[in-house]
């Protein structure tokens, strides 16, 4: 039995198991290679943190996996099924959830609507058009119990546009959970985030762990290496690297293409 | 389980006696009881314009649904007026008189050209949904224009209303009218259920953020065209209502202004709320009537007037009984 964390085990070749694996998966921007026959294999269970300087191609990545981006090539298996020419809509109902940079969410509906209509996605169709939908248990109970698990439980009622930005990014999550996903796509969770909020985002990413598979694209690093079972740096749309946390610091590859100029510059913050 | 849920329901306002539900209040008595004001007072020509304005009300609900809850900005919805009569009064000129056949044949009709247009301009959005909505619509229009038969450019008398056996009868005036009146408060019920069901979530989701949408796992596709689809049937009724009214159909009711016309009520009134495309149709109409008589150019005050309303005023009239102003 292999453990998410063991980077022995991958070398190994153990990934028929993965939850997700990508095979030269390429997109092309004009003249940018934004995804270069991208390798990826995800664990079931394990947190996966993409790194990489801006314009590296992770929201590329995202987009693809999820579908708003279409694959030029290669091929994309979750949960043993090609997925990579299925619809966005398609790919979430397989499992796979998302949530977005910028916060996307429903303005003008409350917290829990925001989070039953995520949970209505996933419970048959929608083409019921008397009863009101506001009163079904069977939404509103999956959806309350999201909302307690990134303790919003007593925002309910709140619309979305009352919240603080980083109430928002935890009903982020809170839609994105659910649905009862296998996969998380987290787009940084932490975007525009101040020290307080983003330790109580860490906070509820940790305890996520184990329970749900997490691929995580995230600037700030020390929530990667605090969260992360494994890591993936991706410059200029190529994964140069993969590995458990201290492989990747080890890496000299890495180092010079990325952490020693992000270390420094995460340094000169902590200590200013 | 229920009473845990409780606490987080109370999204719902209160039901306070805001200014805006007594002006909605003070509007359907009104519309309820002007038969009895025309017959007491032997207006009959306010029956008359008191139906047209009821069933217009009934096309800007029913645009409403897809530009206020949906998002979608159809500018061809004057088309389904078109087809809905035209339905009334060739069926009605080849003989079948019955209201039976004639109104579901307008709705399906409607329907049907719903389908086919949402279909295709439904894959695009913002100015070219508006453009092909409107190419769509013109081209019936000329398609009207060229039925010789049907009277082509001059139009259809159509010289009997629908025939409903002994159930129901048109000629009468003040029947007709409060027929319907009945039919709108019946459209914008269903529109009240239609846009709190699971659908309706759907649909007002869309609007509000569509790239989210797909992302949570909805087909979002679908549901506005089953929406543009509702919509259509919908405003295909009234046209056939307009035909009876009327006793006449021609291209006229298609053309691009009168699209216009019901996009005007719809914001006037208050987009996405039930009863606003009410309010916007009786105040614009009204106020076409009476500058009519006063002005040879009543476009000339309407105009300004709409102009203050779309920037000034968020919510059209029923946001501004409520004091709700932009910026």
């Amino acid at each position: 039995m292999c453990t998410a964390a063991s980077a022995a085990c991958w070398k190994g070749g153990a990934v028929a198991s993965a939850l997700l694996q990508t095979e030269r998966l390429t997109r092309r921007f004009g003249g940018v290679v934004a995804a270069d026959a991208i390798e990826l294999a995800i664990a079931p269970k394990e947190v996966h943190a993409i790194i990489g300087p801006n314009g590296a191609g992770k929201t590329t990545l995202i987009g693809l996996l999820s579908g708003e981006i279409a694959a030029e090539d290669g091929s994309i298996r979750f949960d043993g099924a090609e997925i990579s020419r299925l619809p966005v809509y398609r790919r979430s109902q397989l499992g796979l959830a998302r949530s977005f940079q910028i916060t996307s969410l429903f303005r003008d509906f409350s917290a829990l609507d925001n989070v039953a209509l995520a949970v209505q996605a996933h419970r048959g169709h929608s083409f019921r058009f008397w009863g009101d939908a506001r009163r079904e248990d069977a939404l509103r109970g999956p959806a309350l119990a999201a909302l307690e698990r990134v303790g919003m439980r007593d925002r309910a009622g709140t619309r979305v546009d009352k919240l603080s930005h980083g109430e928002q990014r935890q009903l982020e999550i809170a839609m994105a959970l659910a649905s009862g996903p296998q996969l998380l796509l987290l787009d940084e969770p932490m975007a525009g985030m101040g020290p307080d909020e983003s330790a109580r985002m860490v906070q509820l990413l940790r305890g996520l762990k184990g329970s749900v598979t997490i691929l995580l694209i995230e600037h700030d690093m020390e929530a990667v290496f605090a969260l992360a079972d494994r890591l993936s740096v991706l410059v200029y749309g190529r994964i140069i690297a993969s590995g458990d946390p201290e492989t990747i610091r080890a890496d000299p590859a890495v180092r010079q293409a990325y952490l020693g100029e992000k270390d420094s510059s995460a340094q000169g913050r902590q200590d200013g | 389980m229920t009473a845990s849920l409780e606490p987080a329901l109370n999204v719902a306002p209160p039901a306070v006696l805001t200014a805006r539900t007594i002006f909605t209040a003070g509007l359907l008595a009104l519309l309820a009881l002007l038969p009895v004001y025309a017959l007491a007072t032997g207006e009959t020509f306010a029956v008359a314009l008191f139906t047209r304005v009821v069933i217009l009300a009934l096309g800007a609900v029913s645009l409403n649904l897809i530009m206020g809850y949906g998002g979608m900005v159809s500018f061809g919805h004057a088309a389904y007026l078109g087809i809905g009569g035209y339905a009334v009064g060739i069926l009605a000129k080849e003989g079948i008189g019955s209201g039976f056949v004639q109104w579901p044949v307008a709705v399906a009709a409607s329907a049907l050209y719903a389908l086919v247009v949402g279909a295709l301009s439904l894959r695009t959005r913002g100015v070219y949904f508006i453009m092909i909505t409107l190419a769509f619509a013109q081209m019936i229009y000329y398609v009207a224009i060229g039925l010789d038969r049907y009277g082509g450019d001059d139009g259809l008398t159509v010289y009997k209303r629908s025939d409903f056996g002994g159930l129901i009868d048109l000629n009468n005036k003040i029947v007709f009218y409060y027929l319907c009146f009945a039919i709108l408060l019946a459209a914008i019920y269903l529109i009240a259920r239609l846009v709190n069901s699971r659908f309706g979530l759907v649909l007002r989701g869309t609007r509000s953020n569509e790239r989210r949408m797909r992302a949570i796992g909805f087909p979002t596709f679908r549901y506005k065209l089953v929406a543009f689809v509702i919509a259509g049937a919908l405003c295909g009724l009234a046209g056939a209502l307009l035909a009876n009214h009327t006793s006449f159909i021609s291209p006229a009711i298609m053309h691009w202004t009168r699209s216009g016309d019901l996009i005007v009520m719809v914001v006037l009134g208050g987009l996405g709320s039930l009863f606003g495309p009410v309010i916007g149709a009786v105040v614009f109409l009204l106020l076409q009537e009476g500058l009519s008589r006063v002005t040879e150019y009543p476009d000339l005050v309407l105009g300004p007037i709409l102009l203050l309303v779309a920037i000034y005023v968020h919510g059209g009239i029923g946001g501004l009984l409520e004091g709700r102003r932009r910026g």
